[in-house]
């Protein structure tokens, strides 16, 4: 097993400047069809898509309401909820489904309480699928935020994870 | 930075290497993700405090995943040393034992790039003869070989060599003729001719043309076209570029899964480097074709690998695939003429151009030319990437070159992801060819090949890749919607033990419909893992409905 920092985008938690919105819909406003750029800009940037950011994106870059909520809510990348802290994605692709993702999952779910979706009641913790992060040669695998932990068994999984945790600061 | 002319692009070409001794360390997401960045840090930071003289670079992945981290020695003059499942600890040994000892760590050596496949490159221009490396490296090439952030080191291999050769001597006309005599077929998995596809968008009538890269790579388990992108993302660009040339199209855009950031950073890097020296925006090279390319990323649906779902998706809409005709080529993005091709398919087209198309047609058999990639993964000892000429068995991929299951004995190898179909054992002997598989019940796919081992079921493996349909069905047309689902449930049924031969009976009929009437190739193919695995595993299915034998026993 190793766990290994990854470039995947971190989820980075709210409290950005106030004029994020605008660098983002001026970054977009005239490129054709950027819509989903966008929002992957204001999921980096407040680690989901909060109604708020989308109700003031929206006039900014001249499009309904209803054709932000059409798209986030048809591509499973974007979240509608602000996801725990740590943010745990078991690979459930086939390389890592015949290599144990399954039993994984369910030894995250049992210990954190939560199903595959949901986050803790205290919002340190979120669990959810991806569908293959392209790492298959090192199935199977698991990330937190952007570690990665690959090879891993499902007896250790549990002791893997928490190990990342951060304490929170302040 | 000076836009290059076509002779500057040949003085840099010819510019020679500093020899010296280099350490390479495999620096993919593979990699990054096996702890190679604390093998790199520890071999800079050795080689700076024992002040040697020695490059410590990165390069892509070389393919040999199971041993990331990956670490390469080059002393000039000696025979180049691999290193596999490397620590930072056993960086520092490597500096201390092999570059100031001068004795091989043999306790971490494994085999070399150049012992496992020929490289296309300068003389290799074949595959080796029986007896040598199995793999013949077309695509990956370059992958594992050179600094994939070096626009410098792409260009030493040949880089761009094809696009120069189009603006001053060629024409679309030379470019499409040489695609033809290749042979050359789409690798995004439904294997069309790829110049019949860049002449209809060449002649089809519209205001623009675009070229957009597909590199969505849905298959879950499979990761070639990242690694290329990752390892040698300027082959794609040639590519991009010459699609761009052969068809009249201005931009050009790549479609990327938001799930590869290390793919999307490089990607992005070539695109700057490429412009920084005029091989992208206005008049490249100094001739009249202007041409530029951006980047456009997924957010994780599988259904916009389909083209036409890919194009909704571009637009910024959600990818719900539309009926074809009217195919891209006539009506794509914007309603204009585009053309969609797969990452491995354009990173072969500067070889092509580079090389001729006669010699990439004497590569492989019948109509299947060429090489293909294989992500070869799950219960197979050494998993990784494999880029063979077609025409190779299964048998050598999965026992010669993966070394075969890791434990017990190889049951079924599964290709062409979601889409595609279970091949068993005793057919190994098959060999890969479009034409092969699809007769086995499976496709060539984007290549992605799983091996199962004898306690693997077939009927979850079945399940699994119907769940992932449905959970991906864009849920347009009743047919794979409501069929993907009744599907499912009579599969639980039977993997429950609960099931009896009607329900047998009703998996095929459903199958059919499913096939027949579905919009787009996701319902169509759906049921293919189910169909392949009840045709070679009756047994087992059989033996579920008994509610008696555990699966695995058969
Ligand atoms: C559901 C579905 C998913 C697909 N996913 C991909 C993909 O991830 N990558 C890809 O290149 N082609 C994919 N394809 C095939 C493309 O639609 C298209 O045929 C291909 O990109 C054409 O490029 P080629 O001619 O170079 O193969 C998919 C097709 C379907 C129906
Ligand atoms: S076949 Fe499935 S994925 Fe394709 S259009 Fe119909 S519902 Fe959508
Ligand atoms: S299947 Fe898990 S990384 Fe690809």
């Amino acid at each position: 097993m190793s766990t290994t920092e990854t470039k995947a985008p971190a989820a980075k938690p709210a409290g950005t400047p106030p004029d994020a919105i605008s660098l983002i819909a001026k970054r977009w406003k005239n490129k054709r069809g950027s819509l989903i750029m966008a929002l992957h800009d204001v999921q980096e940037t407040f680690g989901y898509v909060p109604r708020e950011v989308a109700l003031k994106l929206a006039p900014q870059l001249g499009v309904p309401v209803a054709r932000i909520y059409e798209v986030v809510t048809f591509y499973n990348y974007f979240k509608l909820e602000a996801p725990g802290r740590h943010v745990i994605s078991v690979c459930m692709g086939t390389a890592c489904y015949l290599k144990g993702a399954p039993e994984i999952k369910e030894r995250l779910m049992a210990h954190f309480g939560i199903k595959s979706g949901e986050t803790t009641p205290d919002k340190e913790w979120h669990l959810q699928d991806v569908r293959c992060i392209g790492c298959c040669g090192l199935a199977p695998v698991v990330t937190v935020n952007s570690k990665i932990i690959a090879k891993v068994k499902p007896a250790d999984i549990v002791t893997a994870v928490t190990a990342l945790y951060t304490p929170k600061e302040g | 930075m000076p836009k290059l002319t076509p002779k500057d692009l040949d003085v840099l070409r010819a510019k020679s290497v500093v020899i010296k001794t280099t350490i390479s360390v495999g620096l993919s997401s593979c990699g990054i993700a096996a702890g190679a960045e604390a093998a790199f840090a520890a071999l800079g930071e050795e080689v700076k405090a024992r002040g040697l003289d020695i490059s410590v670079r990165r390069v892509g992945c070389a393919g040999m995943c199971s041993m990331e981290p990956l670490v390469e020695v080059a002393v000039p003059g000696q025979p180049t040393v691999m290193y596999g499942n490397v620590t930072a600890d056993d960086a520092r040994k490597i500096i201390a034992e092999h570059l100031v000892g001068g004795k091989i760590v043999k306790a971490l050596q494994v085999q070399t790039v150049n012992e496992l496949a020929v490289c296309a490159f300068g003389d290799n221009s074949k595959p080796a003869p029986a007896g040598g490396p199995k793999q013949y490296r077309i695509v990956m090439r370059n992958c594992g070989v050179i600094d994939p952030e070096s626009f410098d080191e792409y260009v030493a291999r040949d880089g761009y060599q094809a696009v120069k050769f189009a603006l001053t001597d060629g024409s679309s006309d030379a470019i499409i003729e040489q695609l033809r005599i290749s042979g050359l077929r789409g690798r995004g998995g439904a294997g069309f001719p790829t110049h019949m596809k860049w002449d209809l968008t060449r002649k089809a009538v519209g205001e623009e043309r675009f070229i957009i890269c597909n590199a969505d790579e849905g298959d879950p388990g499979a990761y070639m076209d990242r690694s290329v992108l990752e390892g040698d993302p300027h082959a794609v660009l040639e590519g991009m570029i010459l699609g761009g040339f052969t068809i009249g199209a201005k931009l050009g855009i790549f479609y990327i899964r938001a799930e590869y950031p290390l793919a999307i950073e490089r990607v992005e890097k070539a695109i700057k480097q490429a412009r920084a020296n005029g091989l992208l925006g206005q008049n490249i090279l100094g001739s009249t074709f202007s041409f530029d390319c951006e980047i456009r990323l997924g957010a994780g649906a599988f259904v916009c690998g389909e083209e036409t779902a890919l194009i909704a998706s571009v637009e910024g809409k959600r990818g719900t695939p539309r009926p074809r005709p009217p195919f891209p080529s006539v009506k794509g993005l914007w309603d204009q003429p585009t053309m969609i091709n797969n990452v491995e398919t354009l990173a072969n087209i500067a070889q092509i151009i580079n090389r001729g198309g006669a010699w990439f047609a004497a590569i492989g058999i019948g109509k299947s030319t060429g090489t293909k990639v294989f992500a070869v993964t799950g219960k197979v000892k050494y998993s990784g990437l494999v880029e063979i000429p077609m025409g190779t068995t299964l048998r050598e991929i999965v026992m010669d070159i993966g070394g075969g299951a890791a434990e017990g004995n190889v049951k079924a190898v599964q290709t062409g992801g979601p889409s595609g179909g279970m091949i068993p054992a005793n057919l190994l002997d098959t060999p890969v060819t479009y034409e092969h598989l699809q007769q086995l019940g499976s496709i060539m796919g984007s290549g992605g090949m799983i091996v199962m081992d004898d306690r693997d079921s077939v009927v979850d493996l079945a399940r699994f890749y119907l769940e992932f349909c449905v959970d991906e069905s864009c849920g347009k047309c009743a047919p794979c919607r409501i069929g993907g689902t009744q599907m499912q449930r009579v599969l639980e049924k039977i993997a429950e033990g609960k099931g009896d031969d009607t329900d047998v009976a009703a998996l095929r009929r459903i199958a059919q419909a499913m096939q027949k009437a579905s919009l787009c190739a996701l319902g169509q193919t759906a049921p293919n893992p189910v169909l392949s695995a009840m045709k070679y595993f009756p047994k087992e299915f059989e033996s579920r409905l008994k509610k008696s034998t555990p699966a695995a026993a058969v």
